[in-house]
C-alpha cells in the first residue's frame, strides 16, 4: 500500500509543474522546520536573524538552486528527445532540412500520443497487435500526414528518451531541493545573517522584476528586426521604404522572384498620417480650449462634473470607437453627401476615421495640457492679473506662452497615440491603399495592413506575411522617436517651474 | 492694451476720477473675454455630445439585444420516434444520449419542430412555395435546442408541450423593426408572406420577446439568435487573471526597487526611459511581439488565452508600474525614517511599513490597467484570438477570444441581426469596465490618506 502511494506521488511529480509544486512544498515544510529550528536555538541564546528570516532562508534554498537546474533542464531536454528521434532517421531524409522539421512535427504527435495511450492499448501497438494509428485516435490525437515505420521507432525512441530524461530530472531536482534544505537547516546557528542574505535574494528578483521592463523592448526590437530582415532579404529596403504601391498579392502568388514592387510603404503612410491629422485637426481645439476653461474660467462644480464626463471618453475601448464609426459615424457622412451634394461617398473613409479618431484623443490633450496649464506658477498669473488683464488675456498673453513646449509635447503624445491607433481604422477607414488628398475617399493605414497581413491563415515565412514586422518596426520607431521628443519636452518643461 | 493704458495717461494725467476715455476698449475686452469663455465652453459641450451620442447610438442599438424573439410551439414528443426502446429508464443514460445523438434521431428531429411550425400556421408540409418560408422563420439550430430540451427533461416524451424556440435572426430583427416593412419585397430579407405569416404567430400569441440569456451563455456561432458571448468571457477572465497574477507582482517588485533601493545610474535611467516609452508603444506592436516571441519561437499555441494575457501583461506592466510609484511616493519619508529609526532594516522599513500604506493606491492604479487590458483589441487580433471558437476552452491552452475581438468579429458580420449582437456585447463590455472603474474609484476614496 505504501508502495502504491509513493508510486503514484512520483508518477505525478514526472510533469514539470507537479514538479515545480513538490519543490514548493519542500521549500514551505524547510520554512516551517527552519523557524522551529531557530527559535530552539533562540531559547539558548541570541539570534542574529529572527526565526522567520532563519525559515525564510531554508526556504530560499530548497527552491532556489532547485528552480534554477530545472530552467536549465526544461530549455535542454527538447533538443536531446529530438537527436534521440532522429537518430532513427534515415540518412537522406536527414539531408532534407524542410522535410526533418515535418518530419519531426509528426514524431512529436506521435510520442505525444503514444505517452496518452492506456497501458493495455500500448501493449496491444508493441506487439504489433493493432494499428499505432487507430489507438492514438481513440486517444484522441488525429495524424494529419502518414506515417511511416522510421517515424514510429523515432516516435517511440523519443518517447523512451523523454521518459527517461523526466525521470532523472525529477531524481536530480529533488535531490538538489533536498540537499540544499537540510544544508540550510543544520547549519542554523546563532551567528548566521539570515536576514541579510534573504535581503539579499529578494533585492535580486526586484531587480529581475525591474528588467522585465528592458526585456520587453528588447524583445520588441529584436523579433521585429530578426524578422524584418528576412523581409528586406526578400524585397529590397528601397522597394519598401519608397514604393508607392501597395499591392502584395497572395502568397500563393509565390515568394520570391515574383514582383517585388508591391511592397510600397508610401501609400500606407500617406494614409496614417492624414487621418492622423483629421484626427489632431478635432482633438487639439477641442481639448485646448476644454482644458483652458477648466483651469481658468469653471467653477469647481462644473469641473467635478465635466472632467469626468471627458475622462469616460478615455477609458471607452478603441474597438467600441471603431464600431460608432462603422455602425453611426460612416453612414451619417456618407448621407449627409448623399443629401446634400448628391454625391455617393463610401461610408468608410479618411474623414469617418478622423474624426472619430479625433474624438478618442480629445481626453488625452486635455488632459495632459490641464496638468501642463495647472503647472504654470501662480505668481505668473497674479502678475499679469496685477497689470490690469483679464482673464483670458492673461491665459492668451501668459499663460499659453508659458505651457507653449508642454503643449507641443501633448500634441506629439497624442499624434503618437493616433498614428498607433488600431480598431477604429480597422473597421472604418477602409482597405485600398492609395495617396490621395480627398478626405471622403476610403484609404488605409499602416496598423490596417500589420492586421490584415498577420491575421487569417498566415505563412510566416512568406513576404507577405513578413511585411508586417517591416511595418511594424516602421510604426514603432516613428512613434518611439514622437514619445522620446514629447517626454522630453515636457520633462523638461516641468522641471524649469519646479 | 498698452494703447488703452497710454491713452487713459494722455487724458487724464494723474487724477483717474470720471473720464469716459478711461472705458475706451474695455467692452471690446469684455467681449473677448466672453467670446474666450464660450469657446471653452463650446469645446467642453462639444465634447461631451460626442460622448452622449455615442452612448445613445450603442445603446439604442444594443438594448434590444439583451431581447430575442422566441416562438412558442405545441410539440408532440412521440415516444415510437424519440425513445422507441424505453432507453430513457435505463439504468445507464449513456444509451439515451447516444440515441439521441445517433444519426436516425437527428434527421427526425427537424421535421418535429417544423411541422408543429407548420401546423401551427395550417400550411401545408408539401407546400413547395409557404413551407419552406415557414421553415425560414425558425432558427437553424432550432432542432438541436429541441434535442438539448428533451436530454435534460426525458419525461418530455410522450406528452404535448409548448415549448420555445429561437426564431431566426432576420425575423428577430424584423420584429424588433430593425428591417422595414417598406423595403421592397424583393430586398428585403423577410418576405411578404412570412410578414403574413408573423402576424398571424402574432396574434395567436406564439411570438414573444423574452430575455436574451443566449447572449451571455451561447458560443460563437454564423446565426445570430445562437451567438453568444460565452467563450468571450471565459477567455477575457482567463486572461484578466494571468495578468493580474503577473502584472501586479512583477510591477510592484519593479516599482519598489525603482522607487526605494535602485541607485541613479545609467543602468535605472535605462529602465525609467523604458518603462516610460512602454507606456507609449501602440499596442498592436505588444501583438507582434508576442506572435514573434509567444508563438514563433517559444511554440505557445495560437489563439490562446495564455499568449493573450502574456501579452496584456507585459502591456499592463508599465501602467502598473507608474501607477505603483506614483502611490510609493505619496508615502512620507518620514514613515521610512520611523522605521529605520526603531531598527528597521530598509526592506523591513518597506516592506512592512511603506507598501501596506502605498496598497490603495497600487489597487487602485492595477485596477484601471486591468480596465484597459480587458478593453484591448488589437494586439489579440494579431496573435489570432479573433477566431470563431464554438467550443468552450478547457484550459488557457484551448483556444479561445475575449471580448473586444468577439466585438470585432461580430461588427463585421453582414447580417443585420448581428448589429444589434454587437452592440449588446459592447454594452455587457462598457458595464464590466464601469463597474471596474467605479470600483477604483471607490478604494481611492474609501482608503486614501493625504499626509
Amino acid at each position: 500500500m505504501d508502495g502504491d502511494i509513493l508510486s503514484i506521488l512520483f508518477d505525478n511529480i514526472q510533469s514539470i509543474g507537479g514538479l515545480m509544486l513538490a519543490v514548493l512544498i519542500l521549500g514551505l515544510i524547510g520554512y516551517f522546520l527552519g523557524v522551529t529550528r531557530a527559535r530552539a536555538v533562540r531559547a539558548r541564546g541570541p539570534l542574529h536573524s529572527l526565526p522567520s528570516y532563519h525559515g525564510a532562508f531554508v526556504l530560499v534554498w530548497t527552491i532556489l538552486p532547485a528552480f534554477l537546474v530545472l530552467a536549465v533542464w526544461a530549455a535542454v531536454q527538447p533538443g536531446l528527445v529530438r537527436s534521440a528521434a532522429l537518430a532513427e532517421f534515415p540518412q537522406e531524409v536527414l539531408a532534407d532540412q524542410t522535410r526533418t522539421d515535418l518530419e519531426y512535427n509528426v514524431v512529436e504527435q506521435v510520442r505525444r500520443g503514444l505517452q496518452s495511450l492506456s497501458e493495455q492499448q500500448d501493449a496491444q501497438v508493441r506487439y504489433g497487435l493493432r494499428e499505432i494509428r487507430g489507438a492514438l485516435e481513440e486517444q484522441g490525437s488525429v495524424l494529419a500526414s502518414e506515417l511511416t515505420d522510421y517515424m514510429v521507432d523515432a516516435g517511440y525512441a523519443a518517447r523512451a528518451e523523454d521518459d527517461s530524461l523526466s525521470f532523472w530530472r525529477t531524481v536530480v531536482i529533488l535531490a538538489i531541493a533536498t540537499i540544499g534544505l537540510l544544508g540550510a537547516y543544520f547549519g542554523i546557528s546563532p551567528r548566521r545573517r539570515a536576514r541579510n542574505a534573504v535581503e539579499t535574494v529578494i533585492k535580486g528578483l526586484l531587480i529581475a522584476a525591474s528588467a522585465v521592463a528592458i526585456l520587453t523592448t528588447f524583445g520588441i526590437v529584436f523579433s521585429m528586426i530578426f524578422e524584418s530582415l528576412r523581409f528586406f532579404e526578400a524585397i529590397p529596403p528601397a522597394n519598401f521604404f519608397f514604393g508607392t504601391v501597395w499591392d502584395p498579392g497572395f502568397e500563393s502568388a509565390g515568394a520570391l522572384g515574383g514582383d517585388a514592387t508591391g511592397f510600397g510603404l508610401l501609400p500606407l503612410l500617406w494614409g496614417t498620417l492624414y487621418i492622423s491629422f483629421i484626427a489632431l485637426l478635432i482633438a487639439v481645439p477641442v481639448g485646448l480650449f476644454s482644458a483652458i476653461y477648466m483651469s481658468e474660467f469653471a467653477p469647481p462644480t462644473f469641473r467635478a462634473i465635466a472632467k469626468p464626463l471627458l475622462e469616460i471618453l478615455a477609458g471607452i475601448p478603441t474597438i467600441v470607437y471603431g464600431f460608432f464609426a462603422l455602425i453611426t459615424v460612416g453612414p451619417a457622412i456618407a448621407d449627409f453627401f448623399q443629401s446634400v451634394f448628391g454625391m455617393t461617398v463610401s461610408a468608410s473613409s479618411v474623414a469617418t476615421a478622423g474624426i472619430v479618431m479625433g474624438i478618442m484623443i480629445i481626453p488625452f490633450v486635455s488632459s495632459l495640457s490641464d496638468d501642463i496649464i495647472n503647472a504654470v506658477p501662480q505668481s505668473l498669473r497674479d502678475g499679469s492679473y496685477g497689470l490690469g488683464a483679464t482673464k483670458a488675456e492673461t491665459v492668451q498673453n501668459v499663460i499659453l506662452p508659458a505651457a507653449l513646449p508642454g503643449i507641443v509635447g501633448a500634441v506629439l503624445l497624442a499624434a503618437s497615440r493616433a498614428i498607433g491607433e488600431t480598431m477604429i481604422v480597422v473597421l472604418a477607414a477602409g482597405a485600398t491603399a492609395k495617396i490621395s488628398a480627398n478626405p471622403l475617399e476610403d484609404m488605409t493605414t499602416i496598423t490596417v495592413k500589420i492586421v490584415s497581413q498577420l491575421t487569417g491563415d498566415v505563412d510566416f515565412t512568406s513576404p507577405q506575411a513578413l511585411v508586417a514586422f517591416a511595418l511594424g518596426i516602421t510604426l514603432f520607431a516613428i512613434t518611439l522617436v514622437m514619445n522620446v521628443m514629447a517626454l522630453r519636452i515636457v520633462r523638461k518643461y516641468r522641471e524649469k517651474y519646479e | 492694451m498698452s494703447d488703452a493704458t497710454l491713452s487713459t495717461g494722455d487724458a487724464a494725467g494723474s487724477h483717474p476720477t470720471s473720464t469716459p476715455v478711461r472705458d475706451f476698449g474695455i467692452r471690446r475686452r469684455r467681449a473677448a473675454e466672453t467670446r474666450f469663455k464660450v469657446y471653452g465652453l463650446l469645446a467642453i459641450t462639444i465634447a461631451v455630445c460626442f460622448l452622449v451620442l455615442l452612448m445613445y447610438s450603442i445603446i439604442s442599438k444594443g438594448i434590444t439585444g439583451f431581447y430575442q424573439t422566441e416562438i412558442k410551439l405545441e410539440i408532440t414528443l412521440d415516444e415510437a420516434v424519440l425513445d422507441p426502446d424505453g432507453l430513457r429508464n435505463a439504468p445507464n443514460p449513456e444509451s439515451f444520449n447516444a440515441h439521441m445523438f445517433a444519426f436516425k434521431t437527428q434527421m427526425a428531429l427537424p421535421r418535429i419542430v417544423q411541422n408543429a411550425l407548420l401546423e401551427e400556421l395550417e400550411i401545408d408540409p408539401l407546400d413547395d412555395e409557404l413551407a419552406p418560408l415557414a421553415k425560414r422563420i425558425l432558427s437553424v439550430n432550432a432542432h438541436f435546442a429541441f434535442r438539448d430540451m428533451v436530454l435534460e427533461n426525458p419525461d418530455l416524451i410522450g406528452g404535448t408541450h409548448d415549448l420555445w424556440f429561437y426564431a431566426r435572426g432576420d425575423i428577430d430583427a424584423f420584429l424588433k423593426g430593425a428591417i422595414s416593412r417598406d423595403t421592397p419585397n424583393e430586398i428585403r430579407q423577410v418576405k411578404d408572406a412570412q410578414i403574413e405569416m408573423l402576424d398571424q404567430l402574432v396574434e395567436a400569441g406564439r411570438l414573444e420577446k423574452r430575455f436574451n440569456w443566449g447572449l451571455i451563455t451561447q458560443t460563437s456561432s454564423p446565426y445570430a439568435e445562437n451567438a453568444g458571448l460565452s467563450v468571450a468571457i471565459y477567455g477575457s477572465l482567463l486572461m484578466m487573471l494571468i495578468v493580474l497574477v503577473l502584472a501586479l507582482p512583477i510591477g510592484v517588485a519593479a516599482s519598489i526597487y525603482l522607487e526605494e533601493f535602485a541607485p541613479k545610474n545609467r543602468f535605472t535611467d535605462l529602465i525609467e526611459v523604458n518603462i516610460n516609452n512602454l507606456a507609449a508603444v501602440p499596442s498592436i506592436v505588444f501583438g507582434i511581439l508576442g506572435l514573434a516571441v509567444f508563438i514563433n519561437f517559444a511554440g505557445l499555441p495560437r489563439s490562446t488565452p495564455i499568449v493573450g494575457g502574456l501579452v496584456l501583461t507585459l502591456m499592463t506592466l508599465p501602467t502598473v508600474i507608474i501607477a505603483t510609484r506614483a502611490a510609493l511616493k505619496a508615502v512620507p519619508p518620514s514613515v521610512r525614517e520611523a522605521a529605520l529609526g526603531v531598527g528597521a532594516s530598509k526592506m523591513q522599513s518597506v516592506f512592512h511599513h511603506v507598501l501596506p500604506l502605498a496598497m490603495p493606491g497600487i489597487l487602485t492604479g492595477t485596477i484601471i490597467g486591468l480596465a484597459q487590458a480587458l478593453g484591448e483589441t488589437a494586439p489579440l487580433l494579431i496573435i489570432g484570438m479573433d477566431a470563431s471558437v464554438n467550443r468552450m476552452p478547457d484550459g488557457p491552452l484551448d483556444p479561445a477570444t475575449s471580448i473586444p475581438s468577439q466585438i470585432y468579429n461580430w461588427s463585421r458580420a453582414s447580417e443585420r441581426a448581428f448589429v444589434e449582437r454587437t452592440s449588446a456585447a459592447i454594452i455587457v463590455l462598457l458595464m464590466v469596465l464601469a463597474m471596474m472603474n467605479i470600483l477604483a474609484v471607490l478604494l481611492r476614496r474609501r482608503f486614501e490618506r493625504r499626509w
